[in-house]
C-alpha cells in the first residue's frame, strides 16, 4: 500500500487532514507532518523526513504539501532519500489527502494518484 | 567559524524585531523570530562541533536551520548553508576563492531551490550583487578584507533596491504593487550575515 504523508505549517491542519482521511479508509498507512518540532507554525526537515521513514515500502510514499517552504523542505527530504519511491502531488491537501488514502487503500498505484488528485481538485461541492 | 556563526546569531536576534516589522510590512510577520529561533538552535550544536572542519560545521548550520525556521527561510538558508558546507568539506580554514565558491555554491542552491532570480524582491538581491563584488575583488588581487567590504557594500545598496520593487516570490507577491517603497526582509537577514561575517574575519 502506498504510504501518505501530509505537510503543512499547521500542525494541527496536518493532524485534521489524518482524521479526516481515516474516517474515510480506516486501513490507510497516513500520517502528519504539519508545523515544526515544537509545533509552531512552519515546515520541518526531520519531521517530513520522519514521516516518510514511517510510511515508507516499496510501493512508495505519496506527500501533499500546503504551499511555499511545504514544497521545499519537502524536496530536500526526497533529495535526502535518493533512490526512494516518492512522489509531491499537486493539488489541495484537505481534499486530496482524503482521495489519496482512499485510493492508496484500495492499492492504488503510486504513479496513478497524481490522477485522482485532479479529479478531487475539479469536483464541485455545491450542484449546479 | 563557529564564533563567526555565533556572531551572526547574535546580531539576528539583536534585529529580530526589526527583521519582523519589515515582514509584518509586506508579508506574515515572521521572518525575525523564526530566524532567531533557527540560530539560536544553530548556537545549541556550536560547542560540540569544536575542532570539526568549517564544512560539517556549515552543514550542520544548514540542517538545523531547515528544521527550526518557519518559513521559506527555512528551506532557502538550509540549502544555501548546506551547499556551501558540501565546498568546504575538509577545510579548516576559509581564504579569498574558498569563500568565492561557498558564496556560488549557495546562491546557486538558493535559486535551485526557490526558483527566483534577482529582482523580485527576495534575499538574492542581496546575495548576487554581494557575489559579483567579492568575486570581482579576488579576482582583481583584493585581500579577503577589502574584497569582502565591497560585497557588503553592494549587498547594502541591494538591500536598498529592494525597496524599490515589486515582490513576485514568496508571501509579500500577494500583495503585489504594495510591496513596494518596503525593504525586503529576506535581503536584510542576509545582509546582516554578511555584515557580521566581515567584522568576525
Amino acid at each position: 500500500m502506498v504510504g501518505v504523508v501530509i505537510v503543512s505549517h499547521s500542525q494541527t491542519l496536518a493532524e485534521g487532514v489524518v482524521e479526516l482521511a481515516k474516517l474515510m479508509a480506516s486501513d490507510a498507512k497516513i500520517v502528519a507532518a504539519g508545523g515544526l518540532d515544537d509545533g509552531t507554525p512552519g515546515t520541518s526537515f526531520e519531521k517530513i523526513y520522519n514521516a516518510v521513514e514511517e510510511v515508507y515500502s516499496d510501493d512508495g510514499v505519496a506527500v501533499l504539501m500546503d504551499m511555499g517552504s511545504a514544497v521545499m523542505t519537502t524536496e530536500m527530504v526526497i533529495e535526502a532519500m535518493e533512490g526512494r519511491k516518492i512522489v509531491m502531488l499537486d493539488g489541495p491537501v484537505v481534499e486530496g489527502g482524503v482521495v489519496v488514502a482512499l485510493e492508496a487503500s484500495l492499492g492504488t498505484p503510486l504513479e496513478e494518484l497524481q490522477e485522482k488528485v485532479d479529479e478531487a481538485r475539479d469536483t464541485k461541492k455545491l450542484d449546479n | 567559524m563557529i564564533d563567526i556563526l555565533k556572531a551572526i546569531a547574535a546580531k539576528i536576534d539583536e534585529e529580530k524585531d526589526y527583521l519582523t516589522e519589515l515582514d509584518n510590512e509586506i508579508a506574515d510577520g515572521d521572518h525575525g523570530v523564526n530566524m532567531a529561533k533557527g540560530f539560536d538552535a544553530v548556537v545549541a550544536k556550536l560547542d560540540a562541533m569544536a575542532g570539526k572542519d568549517i564544512g560539517s560545521i556549515l552543514k550542520t548550520t544548514g540542517m538545523t536551520l531547515v528544521s527550526t525556521v518557519g518559513g521559506s527561510a527555512g528551506p532557502l538558508y538550509g540549502t544555501a548553508f548546506m551547499k556551501a558546507g558540501a565546498k568546504l568539506a575538509g577545510k579548516n580554514e576559509m581564504d579569498g576563492k574558498d569563500l568565492v565558491d561557498a558564496m556560488e555554491a549557495a546562491i546557486g542552491g538558493i535559486q535551485m531551490r526557490g526558483k527566483a532570480t534577482t529582482g523580485e524582491k527576495t534575499m538574492l538581491d542581496a546575495l548576487c550583487p554581494a557575489y559579483d563584488a567579492l568575486k570581482a575583488g579576488i579576482e582583481a588581487g583584493d585581500d579577503l578584507k577589502d574584497a569582502l567590504t565591497k560585497a557588503v557594500k553592494a549587498a547594502e545598496d541591494g538591500v536598498e533596491y529592494t525597496k524599490t520593487i515589486k515582490a513576485t516570490k514568496g508571501r509579500a507577491s500577494y500583495i503585489g504593487d504594495r510591496s513596494i517603497g518596503h525593504q525586503d526582509p529576506g535581503a536584510t537577514s542576509a545582509f546582516y550575515m554578511l555584515e557580521t561575517l566581515l567584522a568576525n574575519i
